[in-house]
């Protein structure tokens, strides 16, 4: 994995608009964003109402998601190229999810929504319409996803990264004060891990930092190349983003993702937690 | 910071006795810009949150009380850094001009 090959420009999807094995989805927690305009011949994924469960605290399965791809006129072998609101947040995840389920060819464009509005790039209000297909998920991966009890183990031996605000890490905000859903019942942070704002990885644009860069702020957080990696947040999307950046733009190996992140470890009864702004003890 | 609205938060239902609210309206030659992106930083310049502005150029953010810099970006312009100060109970309006 590299930057080539996991980050278009928007140049390139310029370029490439109307190559229909390049499949532009656009993902966004806010859906209105899409209808009022969006890059011309994209796709919309809600990331809530399509990529959710709905009943269970999990996203949709193989069975779900094959539907979904297949009613949206996704075949396999499409270049999938997310883009997005909030910095990629939500892409990120879409772009995590269907890796996870073994989609070959997907990308993020770097800068999503925001760069391509600053940009003054075409947006259109016009339906996509994109023939049905018969879309086939791989079994899940799950060297690329985090679940509860390997995170405990983690504590004090993998590489931990907290990539919510600094005061959410801290403790003094569960969650941002206007947003109380998907909050967990206690606030803090897992011991040893290093809070990263999500936010470093990216310029103001919402585009991704150099490798350099992004190399730096990792060491300098304390990141041990030599073992492997979890990144959480609250619920998973901002997490997505810096495994975007470790996995398929660094490439560094074993990197996973804690989608639970804090709105499930901060539910769990009797797990250690660490609050302030240092790492805490194993 | 989930679900950037535009134009930021509604204030409907909200007590603002109890927010520190930073508010306001980005412009271009008198009219309002509708396709900026308004980010708040904290005292080190920290990103905290930022949303899109809406169809009239405006902006909100319950922020908590302190300084904080308002960081506007605007196509076809150099981003505007505004220092702004938020207090529990008011809200600080403010015009970006771009």
């Amino acid at each position: 994995m590299s930057r080539e090959t996991a980050l278009v420009t928007a140049d390139w999807v310029e370029q490439n608009l109307d190559n229909d094995k390049v499949v532009l989805i656009e993902v966004d927690e806010d859906a209105s964003a899409y209808d009022k305009g969006h890059i011309p011949g994209a796709v919309k994924l809600d990331w809530k109402k399509d990529l959710q469960d709905g009943v269970r605290h999990d996203f949709i399965g193989k069975d779900k998601l094959e539907k979904l791809l297949s009613d949206k006129g996704i075949a396999n072998d499409d270049t999938v190229v997310f883009y997005g609101g909030n910095n990629n947040w939500f892409a990120a995840y879409a772009f995590w999810y269907l890796k996870y389920y073994g989609h070959t060819d997907v990308r993020l464009l770097d800068g999503g929504r925001k760069k391509w509005e600053l940009d003054s790039r075409q947006l259109t209000a016009d339906a996509t319409d994109r023939p049905a297909t018969t879309y086939s998920a791989s079994e899940p991966n799950d060297a690329i996803r985090a679940y509860r009890d390997e995170v405990i183990e983690a504590i004090g031996s993998k590489n931990l990264i907290d990539v919510r605000s600094p005061d959410e890490f801290a403790g003094r905000l569960l969650a941002p004060a206007h947003l109380p859903q998907e909050a967990a019942q206690i606030a803090g942070h897992i011991p040893t891990a290093g809070n990263v704002p999500w936010s470093k990885a990216a310029n103001d644009d919402g585009t991704f930092r150099s490798d350099d860069e992004l190399k730096a702020l990792y060491a300098d957080a304390g990141l041990d190349e030599g073992k492997d990696t979890i990144a959480y947040c609250r619920i998973g999307e901002r997490s997505s983003h810096t495994w975007f950046v470790l996995s398929e733009i660094l490439g560094y190996p074993n990197v996973k993702n804690y989608d639970g992140s804090w709105s499930e470890y901060g539910s769990l009864r009797g797990v250690p937690v660490a609050l302030g702004d240092e790492r805490g003890e194993a | 910071m989930c679900g950037a609205i535009q134009g930021g938060p509604s204030l409907e239902g909200v007590d603002v006795a109890n927010q520190a609210v930073i508010q306001g309206i980005v412009t271009r030659d008198g009219e309002p810009v509708g396709n900026a992106y308004v980010r708040l930083l904290d005292r080190t310049g920290e990103f905290t949150a930022e949303v899109p502005t809406s169809a009239t150029g405006q902006f909100r953010f319950f922020a908590a009380p302190g300084e904080w810099t308002l960081r506007t970006l605007a196509p076809r312009s150099a981003s505007v850094d505004r220092p702004v100060v938020a207090a529990l109970g008011s809200v600080a309006d403010i015009a970006v001009t771009v």
